[in-house]
């Protein structure tokens, strides 16, 4: 149901997105629309190998370059002591490379010039010498005895960066000795890049006078970034201001704190002067937080009719040459433990091996919480293996493994406690609404006739809202969130949020959130972020966290103005507190028909005719420190029709059923799940970032890494069901990354699927039309 | 990425553009639509120093027919043959073959003549004028010459220009008796360069023998490649299944496909195979006079 923004009660409601009027007319503005008087530009210079010794560096000839303010390289930084950072995952990173390069691409100098163009004219001009060294890009092979080590910081002289484990490794042990049958599958998840349309970028703008410095970067976390800045730079932290201005795109890629930021801070402190640095394509693609990269080998222990017993998974996780994940400090692997998924195990043990290699650090995590992506689609795959190897259909096979609704909270063999659920639920909806039995029928009668169409399943559970104190922060920092909201005396309100938005439509939800706490309309409450100089301290958006642990803040803030909202109404009513009653929009006093006061009266009152002795004013603060996670989960299902003769493979329909607890703007939730389906869409069938040999990159920007556009993707179909959190305050568990979570298994199952017939359990992403086709002409099939 | 800087000059005639490109030689590069140079430019890998706009060149504006030849002149985009509605019935392969090329933006400024000019192998036109056995028009200081098409492509991204000339046209015979023509392409992603590309030209006499027949092969070599064993054999034959099926087999037989990230060369080579079938197919129905829904 469609609500205009100034109607009441908006919960729940298709209401028009705030932030829309200024991106449709092209009036967003991002960080490189912003000119300060006197910037400067600066470009940065980057190593051709993927691991050389760096013998020398002229900076000789650029200095002397029209507009050339300053180069800085590593050894500037080493006098400095910012020649490395730390990185989030308890690695340290450099900055600008000093005596070895460790990935193509690698940070080596920077130059700053007047103009943008004389920066990268000037940045031709630097003369570095390097002896090229061994290189290794393939993780397995970094960890054989005899493979260079990378690393020559680390104390440890191995290319093993971590080992990290959840389960029970006895009892999972013990349940594959005696399992009637156990599957196993390699399973690669690729290295991806989350490849925002506005790539990273900031203006670093120190000013000598006061001592501040305000630094607009295009950030997801900028009260974060603040923190690390002050921590790495000695700047004192309120003498820095992070803003983050529209960001064009996020998906984790503007998570973590990249050498060019650095070096921009440097730039703008050393010259006293606005230094602005904006990446190419290139550069974000080659250079900024990739994700995934995971080698998976799952076996799962089952009875002969498919039940599940055990699951056992090892990874090899590629972290490239600086471990950059962006994930909570007592996670190296994220939340990969989801790893069981919807399915009720007895018991599971998840293994990770961190390993470096000479490529670009990371890894992000690309909409999704942490690892939970790579954790999803490989039960969810291998899920399917073993529905083909007991002979039961797919969709029964979940059916007899799903958690039950009434297990709920369920604790997970690998640690997690479930806050809530219906799964069968949602995959009778998905099965109903796609024709399922009708399907099978006609896949049936194709395989008949020689053709190839497959139907692809994957019931996802994901695991989000980071999180609770007791368990969950980064760099020490706990990843609570927090709102303030300040309701001015025409009853208008500003609200501000440590989160910040890049497409969630936070301006508009969020709204909701307030609009329905306090009886007001969307219309009367704006919301701010992304300003860490007047919005209260959060950790930032990412990990479907914001409606988690924001919208939560910003629920029970608003029911804290109420409170006292409730007290002023009563003086206006003449009542007594206990006598007066909310009714959503309006208090009135109980048995007193016809008297009531709204939320607007109520803030007029606030600075004009207050209760004796009660404080003026009507606003709070809330830090809300989430009681446990929360765990979407949703029912999708891929069909897709091959082409023989080409490989081709054409997705005729794709139906999302989510379940995201309760829904606070349907249409947004929609465009979340499109534009994350689209993504999911994009890594099963488009997308890789592969080497070469020497450590080349080769997808070095969007010509092959491919980007897919309307005329790619199928028709999306969508549809929910509503099971609350409850432990949410308004029951939401937010929505923005199941798509691209849940996604890519239902494609390539649907694929595996199709070419069953053939024998096929498994086709590594990205399924390119070459794969197919290789498959088909090995069975002899042509056209 | 910003392009080194460079000159740039607008003639308004075809001599003062020559005149220029003594001047300046190898220094100088001739910009169309610049769908190819103006990205080459931004990444550094062309740096030319002085840029020539033709834009301003009435002569090289527009297509019409000439006594034996349509010519479309250098500055005709490739929407503009994508939308030409006069052309379907007598050249249906260029519309077939434009849409495929790239996106909108592209099509609204990149020229047929430029495709050509930059000689890259997975050029689209290329292929298509190849099936068209198609004629460049160049001119130079010593006025101008016509290049057979065959002769047209030397080496990847080397045409048979000499420094100081021009691509003025290309000249696209008139066919006879019935035409049919498909442009079939696989891409990686929509408006993408070919994984492999084939341009299908049919013309069937009145006693339902083909009269023309022509094969451009796209993305399977270092240049364009022509199709010469299956336009030979289908010479005078008439469209059956039969025939079809064997001209297929023979397409991917002049095809010099490399194995890349898009595909191995038997993978490249089976798919023209593919397409041959599907192009003469479609082809043969539609001058049969069943409607091909596509």
């Amino acid at each position: 149901m469609a609500l205009h923004q100034t109607e009441l009660r908006p919960l729940g409601k298709c209401v028009g997105r705030k932030e829309d009027p200024r991106f449709i007319r092209g009036k967003g503005r991002y960080v490189d629309d912003i000119m300060l008087p006197g910037m400067l530009y600066m470009y940065l210079v980057r190593s051709p190998y993927a691991h050389a010794r760096i013998k020398s560096i002229d900076t000789s000839a650029a200095l002397q370059a029209p507009g050339v303010k300053l180069v800085i390289t590593g050894e500037d930084l080493e006098a400095m002591n910012l020649a490395w950072i730390p990185t989030m995952a308890n690695d340290q990173q450099m900055v600008l490379a000093t005596g070895k390069v460790l990935y193509q691409y690698q940070e080596v100098a920077a130059v700053i010039a007047e103009t943008r163009e004389q920066a990268v004219d000037a940045a031709q001009l630097i003369d570095i010498e390097y002896e090229p060294l061994p290189v290794v890009v393939d993780p397995f092979k970094a960890l054989e005895p005899d493979a260079p080590i990378l690393r020559e910081d680390r104390e440890k002289k191995s290319n093993h960066v971590f080992h990290w484990e959840a389960g029970d490794r006895e009892a999972t042990e013990e349940l594959f000795r005696n399992a009637p049958v156990v599957v196993k599958k390699d399973v690669r998840f690729q290295r991806v890049h989350p490849a925002p349309l506005e790539p990273c970028g900031c203006i670093a703008d120190y000013n000598p006078s006061t001592g501040k410095l305000t630094w607009y970067v295009t950030s997801q976390a900028p009260h974060a970034h603040r923190t690390v800045l002050a921590m790495v730079s000695g700047l004192p932290e309120h003498q820095i201001r992070v803003i983050s201005p529209d960001v064009g795109g996020g998906f984790g890629n503007k998570v973590p704190i990249y050498p060019g930021y650095v070096a921009a801070v440097v730039a703008s402190l050393k010259l006293g002067k606005p230094v602005k640095w904006i990446e190419t394509r290139t550069e974000n693609i080659t250079s900024t937080g990739f994700a995934r990269d995971y080698h998976m080998t799952c076996e799962i222990a089952a009875e002969e009719d498919g039940r599940v017993l055990a699951l056992r998974v090892k990874t090899i996780a590629d972290h490239g040459a600086f471990d950059a994940a962006a994930d909570p400090s007592k996670f190296p692997a994220g939340l990969f433990s989801i790893v069981t998924g919807s399915y009720d195990f007895k018991e599971a043990l998840v293994e990770v091996d961190g390993v470096y290699t000479n490529k670009a650090p990371g890894g992000v995590a690309y909409r999704c919480s942490f690892r939970v992506t790579e954790a999803a689609y490989l039960i969810e795959r291998v899920m399917d293996v073993l529905a083909r190897r007991v002979g039961v259909d797919p969709a029964e096979l979940r059916k007899r493994n799903f958690i039950r609704k009434e297990q709920f909270p369920y604790k997970s063999p690998t640690g997690w406690t479930y806050d809530s659920g219906d799964y069968e639920k949602t995959l009778a909806l998905a099965l109903e609404k796609i024709g399922y039995e009708e399907l099978r029928k006609e896949q049936a009668e194709k395989r008949a006739r020689g053709e190839f169409m497959g139907i692809g399943i994957s019931t996802f559970t994901e695991v989000v809202g980071a999180g609770p104190s007791h368990t969950f922060d980064i760099m020490g920092i706990k990843m609570f969130d927090s709102a303030q909201i300040r309701i001015h005396p025409t009853g208008k309100v500003i609200a501000r949020l440590g989160v910040r938005h890049q497409g969630q439509g936070h301006e508009t939800t969020f709204a909701q959130i307030i609009a329905e706490e306090l009886g007001l309309s969307t219309d009367d409450v704006l919301i701010e972020e992304g300003d860490t100089d007047n919005a209260p301290y959060g950790l930032g958006t990412y990990a479907s966290r914001s409606t988690p642990t924001a919208g939560g803040a910003a629920a029970l803030c608003a029911r804290r103005i109420r409170d006292k909202a409730k007290k002023i109404a009563a003086h206006l009513l003449e009542v007594g507190e206990e006598d007066v009653v909310w009714d959503g929009v309006s208090f009135s006093a109980k048995g007193l028909p016809g008297k009531s006061v709204t939320m607007k009266d109520v803030a007029f009152a606030a600075y004009t005719n207050l209760p004796e002795g009660m404080e003026p004013g009507l606003e709070a603060t809330y830090y809300y420190d989430p009681p446990n996670l929360t765990f979407p989960h949703g029912a999708y299902i891929a069909v897709v029709d091959i082409d023989k003769g080409t490989g081709a493979v054409k997705v005729r329909r794709f139906l999302a059923v989510d379940d995201c607890g309760t829904v606070i703007n349907p249409m947004i939730v929609d465009g979340q799940v499109h534009g994350g389906l689209t993504e999911g869409f994009a890594i099963a069938f488009m997308q890789d970032i592969p080497f070469d040999d020497e450590g080349n990159c080769l997808a070095p920007n969007w010509m092959d890494y491919l980007v897919p556009t309307a005329l790619d993707t199928p028709h999306w179909e969508t549809d929910r069901t509503v099971t609350p959190s409850p432990h949410h305050p308004i029951g939401a568990k937010g929505v923005g990354e199941s798509p691209n979570v849940g996604s890519p298994a239902a494609f390539v199952n649907a694929v595996v699927d199709a070419l069953a017939p053939l024998g096929v359990e498994h086709i590594d992403m990205p399924i390119f039309p070459w794969k197919v086709w290789q498959i088909l002409r090995e069975h002899g099939v042509t056209e | 990425m910003f392009p080194n800087s460079f000159e740039y000059i607008a003639p308004k005639t075809l001599m003062e553009a020559i005149e220029l490109l003594k001047q300046h030689g190898y220094d100088a590069k001739v910009v169309a639509g610049g769908q190819s140079l103006l990205p080459m430019m931004k990444l550094r890998v062309a740096a030319p120093s002085i840029l020539i706009d033709i834009n301003n060149i009435d002569e090289l504006k527009g297509w019409r027919n000439e006594s034996g030849y349509l010519r479309i002149g250098a500055l005709t985009r490739h929407a503009d043959l994508e939308h030409s509605e006069e052309l379907r019935e007598q050249y249906p392969l260029l519309a077939e073959t434009a849409v495929w090329i790239a996106d909108p933006l592209v099509r609204n400024l990149g020229t047929v003549c430029g495709s050509l000019a930059h000689a890259d192998p997975g050029s689209d036109w290329g292929a298509a004028m190849l099936a068209l056995h198609a004629q460049v028009e160049v001119a130079g200081p010593e006025g101008k010459r016509q290049v057979p098409i065959d002769d047209f492509f030397v080496d990847t991204f080397t045409p048979a220009l000499e420094e100081t000339e021009i691509v003025t046209a290309v000249l696209v015979p008139t066919p006879v008796g019935r035409v049919g023509g498909r442009y079939l392409k696989i891409e990686r992603k929509a408006g993408d360069f070919a994984i492999a590309g084939l341009a299908v030209h049919v013309s069937l006499a009145s006693d339902g023998t083909v009269a023309e027949a022509g094969f451009g092969i796209c993305a399977c070599g270092p240049i364009p490649l022509r199709g010469k064993r299956a336009e030979e054999y289908l010479l005078g034959k008439k469209l059956t299944p039969e025939t079809i099926e064997a001209a297929s087999r023979l397409v991917p037989e002049d095809a010099e496909p490399a194995d890349d990230l898009r595909g191995s060369a038997e993978y490249k080579r089976d798919v023209l195979r593919v397409f041959a079938k599907r192009g003469l197919s479609d082809i043969a129905k539609e001058l049969q006079g069943e409607v091909v829904l596509r």
